[in-house]
């Protein structure tokens, strides 16, 4: 194909855009096989800055440096303030030797072993991300499989299965065969008669039987068909004695707990669907590298106090946290990307509906917990390779590493991803505390947990100093009541990040409302 | 009723289990804080953000709770309470009626508090409407 005949995709589309309006183009795009992955279709075109135009970032999370990046690379005069020590904001990475400070001064020492981290903000991207993942393979960031679905994970409910964890595999298996089985028997009984047709009912018993590995009388059985996809008492072997034996199932009531079928519909969500990747040594690698494209434009330890403008530009005030001194920096516009949760905290000068807007947000309180042991022994005896385990006590899950598989000496494995009132409990406790509340709710899982554990770390959002929370958690209600006034350009103020985005809480969502932020700044100064 | 106007309808209940989880959260059920008494509520599900000693953090930005004279009248920490107020999420699903108001009756008499009248669960239902 000759690139210079042939129009991109990109262009395709812009012409078909421009010719029939969206519709057409969504149309195009679904053609083409292209739709609804993400919003994003390519790095904006940022054509004919004015010259010396200039724009000033709050934060040098991952949506406040696309946006410098891009502006930049279009000729704007491009500063960033960022209140930490570094780049990246929540997309940062713990590793042995670097110190955590909670927001009541409490200091936590991550002793993990070299090579060891865990990511204690966003830690798994979906493949549909391109945006994020454009930016990846641009600057060259590694990836490496994020395993999700682990199929011989577990899975624990409090209320069923006597307490005890049962492999994914297993349960899931029941499931499938318990509802598959009483569908049948409705079906048989005439039941669904009204709705179905002969020959659909014909179809649909079919599926059943073979979809619920249901038996010749169509019920679910033990059998060695079941073990098949359960697993076995005994798994097939060689030679003399190689027969496997059949798995017992498990009842219906066990099988119909809600930890059962959540875990199951978590693998259909669109966010949560394979594959899924992580950046190879820690997500922090995504932060730093657009860190090398605009460190230079990022001052650091800059707490801002006030963003006032006027009709022709915006003063940003900001206090240089090591030596207290306050200074002035003034743009034609900026990009503020500052937490909703903290933003109280900054002075600014907006209209009331972008501050009704940014005092409407709710922010979800996370956990999470590193774990170093000893040795893999969620590989070596329990052949668990990445993926999760699921439980219905406040540490709500396990995550096994992905990286380094069947490798010897000490590894990290995520002790804890509390939510909601579980998050609250143990963010409630002191750092010795939550160790011992992980121990004593992981090692249900894996008893081998006392005997091989070695440090660890726990990293509670809601008193992270520098965001007391940890994503935007829009209500339907509170998102029809105040998100476009939120995303609005504010005179020359316009604010970015995964809360300004319909992607809450994902690396997505920022960089998307960061380039849709600076496209409309950009739109402005065009027409201005 | 036009679409639109039915879409809107849709009871509250049921638009959150159809909300999509669209964040990046764990998966699985969780089980209910089953925290009955005021002190232990506070302690599992407040002190996480306002403190164990309720003084709040950030400088204002999770405000403190101890000495706090909005407190007097039990529908300013009720409505707050089961509706959520800025970054803090409602607790109307964490937490039952008999649970909220047993924890605004423990901190209206403690951290420099001192408005004896207890919060019922009465109360709750009836204020949070």
């Amino acid at each position: 194909m000759d690139d210079s005949t042939q129009p991109s995709r990109r262009q395709l589309l812009g012409l078909i855009g421009r010719a029939g309006g969206a519709a057409a183009m969504y149309q195009a795009m679904t053609a083409l096989g292209h739709a609804a992955e993400t919003q994003f279709d390519g790095p904006p075109v940022l054509s004919g800055a004015k010259p010396g135009a200039s724009v000033v970032v709050l934060g040098a999370g991952l949506a406040g440096m696309v946006a410098a990046y891009e502006l930049e690379k279009a000729g704007y005069q491009v500063k960033i303030l960022e209140f930490q020590d570094r780049p990246g904001g929540r997309n940062y990475t713990l590793r042995g030797g670097d110190s955590f400070t909670e927001s009541d001064g409490t200091v936590q020492k991550v002793q993990f072993a070299p090579g060891n981290y865990i990511n204690p903000g966003p830690w798994r991207i979906p493949h549909h991300h391109n945006c994020l993942l454009h930016y990846c393979r641009k600057f060259g960031v590694a990836m490496e499989p994020f395993i999700q679905l682990n199929h011989n994970g577990f899975i624990h409910s409090s209320e069923a299965f006597g307490g005890q964890p049962q492999r994914y595999k297993a349960v899931a298996t029941d499931f499938r065969g318990h509802t598959s089985e009483l569908l049948a028997k409705a079906a048989n009984a005439k039941a669904l008669d009204a709705s179905i047709s002969a020959e659909d009912k014909e179809k649909l018993l079919e599926a059943l039987r073979h979809w619920g590995v249901l038996d010749a009388n169509m019920a679910y059985s033990s059998s060695i068909a079941v073990s098949a996809q359960r697993g076995y008492d005994r798994p097939p072997g060689g030679g003399v004695g190689g027969a496997p034996t059949p798995s017992q199932i498990a009842k219906l009531g066990d099988v119909l707990d809600p930890q059962v079928w959540t875990a199951m519909s978590f693998y259909f969500n669109y966010v949560m669907q394979t594959t899924m990747f992580q950046p190879v040594g820690g997500m922090d690698m995504i932060g730093k590298a657009f860190a090398q494209q605009v460190g230079k434009l990022i001052t650091y330890n800059a707490k801002v106090m006030k963003v006032a403008q006027n009709g022709k530009g915006v003063t940003v005030s900001y206090r240089d946290v090591p030596s207290g001194k306050v200074n002035k920096l003034s743009a034609d516009w900026c990009v503020c990307t500052i937490p909703l949760s903290i933003i109280s905290q900054v002075e600014m000068q907006v209209g009331p509906k972008l501050a009704a807007a940014m005092k409407a947000v709710p922010y979800a309180g996370q956990l999470k917990m590193g774990l170093e042991f000893k040795r893999r022994f969620w590989e070596e005896d329990d052949n668990i390779y990445g993926g999760h385990s699921f439980t219905d006590q406040p540490i709500a899950q396990l995550s096994y590493p992905n990286d380094r598989f069947f490798s010897s000496g000490p590894a990290v494995l995520l002790g804890a991803f509390a939510r909601d009132a579980g998050a609250f409990e143990l963010t409630g406790m002191t750092p010795q505390e939550r160790i011992e509340a992980a121990l004593a709710q992981g090692e249900i899982f894996h008893p081998q947990y006392r005997k091989e554990f070695l440090n660890g770390v726990s990293v509670p959002w809601s008193r992270v100093p520098w965001i007391l929370g940890c994503t935007s958690r829009w209500s339907e209600e509170n998102r029809a009541a105040h998100y476009d006034n939120l995303v609005a350009i504010d005179g020359r103020v316009v604010l970015a990040g995964e809360h300004a985005s319909y992607y809450g809480g994902w690396m997505e969502g920022s960089l998307l409302s960061g380039i849709d932020a600076i496209t409309r700044i950009h739109q402005r100064t065009q027409a201005a | 009723m036009t679409l639109r106007r039915a879409l809107i309808a849709v009871p509250p209940l049921l638009a959150l289990l159809a909300a999509p989880a669209q964040g990046d959260t764990p998966g699985g059920a969780q089980a209910k804080n089953k925290a009955v008494d005021g002190a232990k509520v506070y302690k599992q599900i407040c002190a996480a953000c306002h403190m164990p000693n309720a003084m709040g953090s950030g400088g204002g930005a999770i405000p403190a709770l101890a000495k706090d004279r909005k407190l007097a009248d039990p529908a300013y920490p009720v409505n707050i309470v089961m509706k959520g107020k800025g970054a803090m999420p409602p607790m109307n699903e964490m937490l039952s009626p008999a649970q909220v108001a047993a924890v605004i009756t423990y901190v209206r008499t403690n951290f420099g508090n001192a408005y004896p009248q207890p919060v019922t669960e009465a109360d709750v239902k009836r204020l949070a409407k």
